[in-house]
């Protein structure tokens, strides 16, 4: 399957946070590199969406939508940051 | 209140008569083989893979893939159904059924949890892998076993949606309770019955 | 950082197709009129999802074809195997409905505030939130230069073909032609490679401002080839199209 970048999941993303994501800087857990999201791979409809890290290709967010409900897990990032401060 | 309806908008084809009484409700049958997964397809070399039976951190047996491949193997054509949609009928595989695995082990587990390279997972009944419905098949449309499909070896259970039948499988792991696997712990259904539309926890 | 559920909020609108028309054999642009549209910047994309009788979803992203302050428009090829391009590519017309979402994307964009030069590199329908950028730079009065390296697979696919051939003004248009060239073909052939990239590209030392747009496969080798020429990854900006 081809992977594409956190572009791809912009509204899902949108939906979730209720602001744009793709500028936001993830910093990866597991091996500490920093990347806006727009530039992660991620993997779409698996059935649900996975997202890693392009440096080490651990995984940085999962998100699963079931019945109008989002399931997000961020626990591969040690930080997501939208830079809006606050 | 309801998204409004696309005019003409057809999603692939309905069953053909015929074919309705094999596609679970909800489901269409696609055009081809979709390709889903959560990570870069691993590719681990066949003299460093096996296929372990695990309990509580311990491997009960394992087979190296010649050992595997010396273990009589059995060809069958089953429907299979993704909890994204898409059925596919007729499909052809080869593999070892996982009665001939499990009855290699004395054990009294009444689940297990498949785990895969990459770190994929999934529980599933011991009832529903043994008794002819389950297999580790390393073959499919009378060739090797694809590895964007899940080669050298993947689970096959076609009674269950199709994340169940773990791609890239290196063994069971048997439990005393039911553990959600992977998909399963971010909301999708604990056993997954197509025909009950068992796509997520709750249905 | 840990699990939560969190319910969508509901921001998909219903637009109406004002029109379709044809750019290339499989390639069309669906113009839309979209009530409470907010506006757009050039790089952004929409989230499109139609609905089938029995409650089926499908959705997709397409990148927004026009600048910001122009109509919103999209622009989509057939991909055959495809779910949803075959219909609005071939069933969809003026008058009809389209659930949407958007704009999307913060990332992926440009304005002229973000200075230059730009290098644009695009492979097959990656051209369309480029012409965008080209049609802001041009909307805008802007004077940042431009160079654009299109790679198509023959003449006949080459989206927008006649708007790119009248750029001026600071904008320089490429094109490859990998799969087969017409008599008298006097631009690039093959791949966009490290070779050809050489060639077009601004040297880093001007600090450019690259933005690639197209599948996965090609976007990561352009990617690539800009990295050892000197690009840093940063100033990269890149959009990978894919899936069916």
């Amino acid at each position: 399957m081809v992977a594409l970048d956190g572009n791809s999941i912009g509204g899902l993303l949108l939906e979730v946070f209720g602001t744009d994501m793709t500028a936001a800087q993830t910093i990866c857990a597991t091996c500490g590199a920093a990347a806006p999201v727009a530039e992660t791979v991620v993997y779409l409809r698996v059935p649900g969406t996975v997202v890693r890290c392009r440096t080490c290709g651990s995984v940085l967010m999962i998100i699963a939508q079931i019945r109008g409900m989002s399931c997000v897990d961020l626990s591969g990032m040690s930080a997501l940051d939208t830079g809006q401060g606050g | 209140m309801s998204p409004p309806v696309s005019r003409g908008f057809r999603h692939f084809r309905r069953p053909a008569a015929g074919e309705q009484d094999r596609v679970p409700p909800g489901q269409y049958v696609a055009k081809g083989f979709p390709v889903l997964s959560a990570g870069p397809t691993p590719h681990t070399p066949l003299p460093e893979w096996t296929f372990s039976i695990r309990r509580a951190g311990e491997t009960l047996k394992a087979w190296t893939w010649d050992e595997f491949q010396a273990l009589p193997a059995q060809d069958v054509t089953v429907d299979i159904h993704c909890v994204t949609r898409w059925t596919k009928l007729d499909t052809m595989w080869r593999g070892v059924p996982v009665d001939t695995l499990l009855g290699q082990v004395e054990h009294d587990a009444p689940y297990v949890l498949a785990f895969s390279d990459g770190g994929y997972t999934t529980n599933l009944p011991v009832q529903d892998v043994t008794s002819g419905q389950a297999w580790v098949a390393f073959g499919y449309d009378s060739q090797p076993l694809a590895a964007e499909h899940g080669g050298p070896a993947r689970l096959l259970v076609p009674h269950l949606y199709f994340w169940k039948s773990a791609k890239w499988v290196r063994g069971l792991e048997l439990l005393d309770h039911n553990q959600p696997g992977f998909w399963e712990n971010y909301g999708y259904h604990i056993y997954g019955d197509p025909w009950r539309q068992q796509r997520y926890a709750g249905d | 950082m840990a699990t939560a559920a969190v319910r969508g909020r509901l921001i998909w609108q219903t637009a109406t197709v004002t029109s379709v028309t044809t750019e290339t054999d499989a390639v069309r642009t669906i113009r839309l009129d979209v009530p409470d549209w907010p506006g757009h910047q050039a790089g952004q994309h929409l989230d499109v999802r139609l609905t089938a009788e029995d409650g089926y979803t499908a959705e997709r992203s397409y990148s927004i074809a026009t600048a910001a302050g122009e109509p919103v428009a999209i622009t989509v090829e057939r991909l055959d195997d495809g779910e949803v391009s075959p219909y609005l590519t071939e069933e969809l017309r003026a008058g009809d409905q389209l659930e949407l979402r958007g704009p999307i994307g913060g990332w992926f964009v440009w304005d002229t505030s973000d200075g230059g030069p730009l290098l644009l590199v695009a492979g097959g329908s990656g051209i369309v939130p480029l012409r965008a950028i080209l049609r802001h730079r041009q909307r805008t009065g802007s004077d940042v230069p431009a160079r654009l390296l299109y790679s198509s697979r023959t003449l006949a696919d080459v989206i927008y073909h006649s708007e790119l051939d009248q750029c001026r003004d600071g904008v320089e248009v490429s094109y490859t032609l990998t799969r087969s060239q017409p008599p008298g073909w006097t631009g690039y052939s093959g791949r966009a490679d490290a070779a050809l990239l050489g060639k077009i590209a601004w040297p880093a030392g001007q600090h450019p401002l690259t933005f690639v747009c197209g599948p996965t496969s090609f976007v990561e080798a352009v990617a690539g080839s800009l990295v050892a020429l000197g690009y840093p990854a940063g100033r990269v900006k890149t959009e990978r199209f894919g899936g069916t």
